[in-house]
């Protein structure tokens, strides 16, 4: 076809005994919008790297233009027009965005010239497509929006005519999103040739043309956007049918579990956090916290459960104090029925290098369930973790493989099987479907519904506002420190966006 | 006036090779390699040189020679910290082993002289330059006793080390090499997918290192002294590294880094065992302990913050 911009035929792609892509045959017309989407592990950002050089096929052809082009090296995809915005940015965060931009793309040995060239040309690209950004700022100072702004335009600057985007939502308000998105339908009426990857389903549909999904390696099917549901899709990436809203009955909320009053939290500079927090969260209940990361949700939950000080306030749990500004000790918060899911499970939750087994009893390893004497009862751990790994479908089943060797999803459910089954009174979430694939997430919720169902009282913290809405009986919204409103779950989208954003918050204060 | 004029005459002597053997540190560290191994390359460029210079009858050749087996151990460096991926302070470590045991038995073997090299002099020695006019203003109060005893009167090496200074300024800040190492040091990520070659960038960085070592190392045994002498670099490679960090991998402050460290070395020297006023004696050890005193007070936060490369002693691996 003569109007294709990238051909792929036949790739292959494995990294030692996993397959991580299988015979791929794509073909993506120029000027269009592409979506790719596939869970966690379905070998989506591999494909990506393979065009943009960063590995090679094992086997196949890749065409440019209907030219056979062989990318060896991100510099021979760059060279052919193909520019990539990475899911964790590739830019130098002490480096201004001029330098950030000209890296690997200076022109001269001496940086003088090629500084005043670059000022030039992105006073241009600001100009043909509004992508404001002030040059000699430093990136780390800038906002998430803007710093992907402008690895979008180290692409452009570089000449990019493809233009891949790997889950570029993933750290954005929703009306940042939709100010990319305005962008990227910019991009395309200029005749660039955009390639979305993503695992949000709505976006796809917003806005590509066409979508290609993408199963344990293999390309499954592509479909014509118009011409395809959300249900479809998510049908072809699970392989089966997939529920995407929870079914869940009316909460029955009981006595207050956990009180917290007037907390104020500061982070590691000392820039106050969380400014004045009070809500409750009953037995029966979940609470959700909404709002965009970085907006205090972190250090709230952080203090809650122990591992933060709290500057001032109050935190009552079954109506006795915590110690949140002085020596609150999460050991001791375990043994009074608060279990704590933290947001990292990579540095917080789980020990990566441990075995399954280890992990599934940490933090809970002095109970004299697996102890014999002043040892570990290692068969009384293993016993304990197979019957875990049965509970929450947790796979590979087994529980000397090392945690690090989970996926995502599997490396959650561990986190979660741990805290939910020493039957705490609280349960505090953060983040319990960050990078876990769609089935996953199903079970995942479902498991908290049934927590709730048992008279727990569950506070969950998430930056995707589908999760919130779709499980939180009350939806508590932060932004900047404070809790500007308070909703139920029938809240629209559109609402609680504004409230995120500070919208409301702001009116109100002038 | 004379003695503080002996005094920082002899501050610039002293902080020369510290001086280098620290912009030496910086290639390496600031494309995101640690290296503990400088005093182990200084020692070798020592020994190597002070013997080429003996042997050859010239300085420049006994240069080239503490250059060459410096840039040498850099690469080893880097084959086993860059190639190999392996731990930056281990192969650093090994490196200081094998200079300070090799330099001992092969000045043995090669010399009979108890570990040293033959005394060096005439052309084999990098001599004092008198600059243009030195003699002239000898005379004149202050300006003129600057100029003739403090700027005139040392070997080009001296000259090399802080016209350096300002060269390393400008390669880092203006020059396409200079911004691409910054950024490997930080995010070796970013380089890698703009399409430049991560390892390449920092096998120059450890070339430029092993360059530099190995000019303080000649400086050490072919100027400031006339031949080798066993463990003559006696840690002024950790103190390098010391003061690097309190120049937070910046190239004029660790100027006026190892001018300090300099200072107090050679006020060390010349008051020992005078007593001070109000305190009284003060050990040596004391003062020569100093610079690594000041290092943990500015680490621990008390001078601002010193943030090492972000990328520094982290192999670059492609993320799967």
């Amino acid at each position: 076809m003569a109007d294709a911009a990238i051909e792929l035929i036949g790739i292959n792609k494995s990294f030692g005994a996993v397959h991580a892509n299988r015979d791929i045959h794509l073909e993506i017309p120029r000027g269009t919008i592409h979506g790719i989407v596939g869970e966690n592990g379905a070998g989506k950002s591999t494909l990506m790297s393979i065009l943009y050089g960063f590995y090679q096929a094992d086997s196949g052809e890749i065409r440019v233009g209907g030219k056979p082009t062989a990318i060896r090296t991100p510099n021979d995809a760059i060279a052919v027009g193909i520019g990539m915005v990475h899911q964790h940015f590739m830019l130098v965060e002490n480096f201004t965005v001029l330098e950030n931009i000209i890296l690997g793309a200076e022109g001269d040995a001496l940086l003088g010239g090629s500084i005043a060239k670059a000022r030039a040309e992105l006073a241009r690209l600001e100009r043909e497509y509004g992508l404001e950004v002030d040059p000699d700022a430093i990136i780390e100072e800038l906002p998430v929006g803007l710093q992907q702004r402008v690895e979008i335009l180290k692409a452009l600057y570089r000449g990019a005519e493809i233009l891949i985007l790997d889950e570029p939502t993933g750290v954005l308000t929703p009306a940042e999103a939709d100010h990319l998105f305005r962008i990227l339908g910019q991009l395309k009426e200029q005749g660039k040739t955009i390639v979305l990857i993503t695992h949000k389903l709505r976006e796809i549909m917003a806005i590509t043309d066409n979508v290609s999904v993408m199963r344990q390696g293999a390309m499954v099917a592509t479909r014509v956007t118009r011409q395809t549901t959300v249900e479809e899709l998510a049908e072809l990436m699970v392989g089966r049918r997939v529920l995407l809203h929870v079914e869940k009955g009316a909460a029955s909320p009981g006595e207050v579990k956990l009180t917290v009053r007037d907390l104020v939290v500061k982070d590691v500079r000392g820039v106050v956090m969380v400014e004045g927090v009070s809500f409750d969260v009953r037995a029966g209940e979940i609470v959700g916290v909404a709002g965009v990361a970085g907006n205090g949700q972190s250090e709230l939950i952080e203090a809650i459960c122990g591992t933060r000080k709290a500057v001032s306030g109050t935190v009552l749990l079954d109506g006795k104090p915590i110690d949140v500004t002085g020596v609150a000790d999460p050991g001791e918060l375990r043994d009074r029925g608060l279990a704590h899911v933290p947001e990292d499970r990579h540095h917080v939750g789980l020990v990566l290098a441990f075995e399954e087994a280890e992990n599934s009893i940490l933090g809970y390893h002095d109970d004299p369930r697996y102890l014999r004497g002043p040892f570990l009862d290692n068969d009384a751990i293993i016993a304990d973790a197979e019957d875990k790994i049965k509970k929450y479908d947790i796979r590979p089943g087994n529980p000397h493989l090392k945690t690090a060797n989970f996926s995502g999803g599997n490396q959650q459910k561990i986190v979660l099987a741990r805290e939910m089954e020493q039957d705490p009174g609280v349960l505090v979430v953060g983040q319990p479907t960050r990078g876990v694939d769609v089935g996953a997430i199903e079970f995942i919720h479902k498991r908290l519904i049934a927590m709730r169902d048992q008279g727990k009282a569950v506070l969950l913290i998430s930056v995707e506002l589908d999760e919130i809405r779709s499980l939180a009986d009350r939806i508590l919204v932060m932004f900047d420190g404070r809790i500007v409103g308070e909703r139920g779950p029938e809240a629209s989208e559109g609402e609680l966006g504004l409230l995120m954003a500070g919208v409301e918050h702001k009116e109100a204060a002038e | 006036m004379d003695v503080l004029v002996q005094l920082l005459d002899a501050t610039i002597r002293v902080s020369v090779p510290l001086l280098l053997a620290c912009l030496a540190g910086l290639y390496s560290e600031r494309s995101g390699v640690f290296d503990i191994g400088l005093e182990g390359k200084m020692l070798v460029g020592a020994f190597v040189g002070a013997s080429a210079a003996a042997v050859s009858g010239s300085a420049w050749i006994g240069l080239l020679a503490a250059v060459g087996i410096s840039v040498f151990f850099s690469l080893v460096h880097g084959f086993a910290s860059i190639t190999h991926r392996g731990n930056q302070i281990v192969s650093g470590v090994a490196i200081n082993f094998i200079a300070a045991g090799s330099t001992i038995i092969l000045g043995q073997a090669w010399f009979r002289q108890g570990g040293r090299t033959p005394a060096l002099s005439g052309d084999a020695r990098f001599q004092a330059i008198t600059l243009p006019g030195a003699d002239a203003v000898k005379d004149v109060p202050v300006l003129g006793l600057i100029y003739s005893e403090l700027i005139s009167g040392h070997s080009i090496l001296v000259y090399v080390a802080f016209l350096m200074v300002p060269f390393t300024w400008w390669v880092l800040f203006r020059t396409r090499f200079g911004l691409r190492l910054r950024a490997v040091g930080e995010n070796p990520a970013a380089v890698d997918t703009a399409g430049i070659s991560v390892t390449w960038l920092r096998y120059r960085a450890v070339i430029c290192t092993g360059i530099l070592t190995g000019f303080a190392g000649a400086y050490l045994a072919v100027a400031q002294n006339a031949g080798f002498v066993k463990d003559m670099t006696a840690g002024k490679g950790f103190i390098a590294l010391a003061a690097l960090i309190f120049a937070k991998w910046k190239p004029v402050p660790a100027m006026f880094a190892c001018l300090l460290f300099g200072f107090l070395d050679a006020a060390s020297i010349r008051f020992q065992g005078m007593p001070w006023p109000v305190i009284g004696k003060v050990p040596v050890q004391l003062i020569n302990a100093l610079p690594f005193i000041l290092t943990v007070i500015l680490l621990a936060g008390f001078i601002g913050k010193a943030i090492p490369p972000r990328a520094g002693g982290v192999p670059y691996v492609k993320e799967r």
